[in-house]
């Protein structure tokens, strides 16, 4: 990756609303060739995705998180990566995570209630062979989402100084 | 009952700054692009160096100097970014560069010295300079050089009263910088008519493009040049106060004494915070203050294409975080303008003339504030010119 393929990515992941025209400006290079950079940066899958961070605690809807640690016996050949994969295939699994440490892989789903995500967990997860054990964490409040804190921080900066 | 205020206190202007920010406190929804200071926090583990310094008892005075550890640090942070040779020895530690300012113009000032100040300029030098009974001495400088001091210019405004010259590059408000080229060729009329240099250098890890020259690296110049610089603009330290100055050493000894006698020392957990980002800046070759520099930098680009596409000729700024662009096409002058843009679209900026009769068609505007905040401000400038314009 070339230093104009990083800033245009500092760019777009502090918002990624800004033009390629804004952001030729804001590095100094021509448009033509940020809009070449950031289509290759999309069609190579660096750019997973342009999309809005929210914060589901203020959304009025019932919607619970979870973390689930899960235990897996590698699979011949395979490790894995079989079971990873089966797993992100389902809609409410929104991550999916090989893990150092004491467990395998980390899927963060969410749910309409607790029981539909202690379901998924009986159902789903649990019924896979390879699956040791399972231990379900639900997300109880979010300090600090994708970088961002979301308590609002009073600015204390005098709004003219010399 | 009679007065009990000093001549020299009376007859010191208010700031034009202050003024302007009692207008815009009173508007709550307003982009403020007035700020004189980084919108960054100052990174977390210099905060919590801070913290650890109160948490261990370190809440002694320091030596009048500083701590030694935090003078031998600034010591090797001046050889390593600016290829400049100060001794702990000949390092003050200051409440911020504002001290050292005073006390470079206390310790130098006699009755009727003349002090020359290039014209705009950050609010404090002429009034510290007049509080000496010193008189400031403006060089007007404009945007078509840069705002630079030219050899000429520099030439016109020295009598032989004139003592001192001060520079202040890169310069709040203009974003000006001088070059290394620049700082030679007014060197020889320095060193003709004698004159000592005060040189503020708080912005210098902020240039772009040319990294900064030190006037004091250049031959013979370290030993009539004072230098100043402080944490407040690299390390968005702004709250801590710490600055710190180096001197010639009869300079230097008569700045201990005064800052002995007035200030004792520097605040104690600022200078530990402060030695804590110089050692970790030593470790990771300044990531933070590089991390901000090219935050501002982008968003450098962002003004001075925002103020020009909207017809306000804005002269590319190489240093600090301000853009000064001129607003003379608007046939309004700069307090006008920031006034009827205040009023009108709510967007904060300073008069030029707050900086100096030769400010007076120009506005400072910060980009020491986020891209989205700019952007804002941008359309709203924008909106208020078109409503200029009639349409």
């Amino acid at each position: 990756m070339d230093r104009l393929e990083k800033e245009i990515l500092d760019v777009l992941r502090d918002d990624c609303r800004y033009s390629a025209a804004k952001i030729a400006v804001m590095l100094g290079e021509s448009e033509e060739k940020v809009v070449a950079k950031i289509n290759e940066l999309e069609e190579s899958g660096i750019i997973v995705k342009y999309a809005a961070i929210t914060n589901s605690e203020l959304i009025d809807e019932e919607v619970v998180e979870a973390l689930i640690e899960v235990k897996v016996t590698p699979q011949k050949g395979r490790g894995f990566d079989g079971l990873a994969e089966s797993v992100s295939l389902c809609p409410e699994v929104k991550g999916v995570y090989l893990m150092s440490g004491t467990y395998d892989l980390a899927v963060f789903v969410e749910g309409k209630s607790l029981r539909n995500i202690s379901r998924f967990v009986a159902e789903k997860i649990s019924t896979f062979d390879c699956v040791i054990s399972t231990a379900t964490h639900f997300i109880l409040k979010k300090y600090k989402i994708e970088g961002n804190i979301t308590q609002k921080q009073d600015s204390m900066r005098l709004s003219v100084q010399p | 009952m009679r007065s009990f205020i000093s001549e020299r206190a009376a007859l010191l202007k208010p700031s034009g700054i202050r003024k302007f920010f009692d207008i815009v406190h009173e508007k709550k929804n307003a982009i403020s692009l007035g700020v004189g200071e980084p919108d960054f926090i100052t990174p977390w583990d210099i905060r919590d160096a801070g913290i650890r310094s109160v948490q261990k008892g370190r809440t002694q005075y320091t030596g009048n100097r500083g701590l030694p550890e935090l003078r031998e640090n600034i010591s090797e942070y001046l050889r390593v970014r600016f290829s400049l040779d100060y001794p702990k020895e000949r390092i003050i530690v200051t409440v911020g560069a504002s001290e050292a300012i005073d006390l470079t113009l206390r310790a130098i000032c006699e009755k009727d010295d003349e002090i020359i100040i290039p014209d705009p300029c950050y609010v404090s030098y002429a009034p510290c300079v007049s509080l000496n009974s010193a008189v400031p001495v403006s060089v007007k400088c404009t945007d078509e050089n840069g705002f630079i001091i030219t050899p000429e210019m520099l030439e016109a405004a020295i009598t032989p009263k004139t003592k001192a010259l001060i520079l202040a590059y890169p310069n709040n408000p203009t974003g000006g910088i001088m070059t290394k080229e620049q700082l030679e060729k007014i060197v020889p009329v320095i060193e003709k008519h004698d004159l000592l240099v005060i040189s503020d250098e708080i912005y210098a890890e902020l240039t772009y493009g040319e990294k900064h020259v030190s006037v004091a690296s250049l031959p013979g110049m370290k030993e009539r040049t004072v230098l100043i610089n402080g944490f407040s603009k690299a390390f968005a330290m702004t709250g801590w106060r710490v600055g710190f100055v180096c001197a010639p050493k009869e300079i230097d000894d008569a700045m201990f004494k005064i800052h002995q006698y007035g200030i004792m020392c520097a605040p104690s957990m600022s200078q530990y915070a402060a030695n804590y980002a110089l050692k970790s800046g030593f470790d990771d070759n300044f990531a933070s203050v590089k991390y901000m520099h090219d935050e501002y930098n982008r968003r450098r680009r962002f003004m001075v294409n925002a103020f020009n596409s909207m017809n306000l000729a804005c002269f590319e700024p190489k240093g600090a975080f301000y853009v000064f662009p001129s607003v003379e096409s608007t046939g309004l002058d700069g307090e006008e303008f920031a006034t009827g843009l205040l009023e009108k679209q709510e967007v904060a900026v300073v008069p030029g003339v707050s900086f100096g009769e030769a400010g007076k068609y120009h506005i400072r505007a910060s980009y020491a504030t986020s891209m989205e905040q700019l952007n804002k401000a941008a359309d709203r400038i924008y909106k208020f010119l078109r409503e200029l314009n009639g349409a």
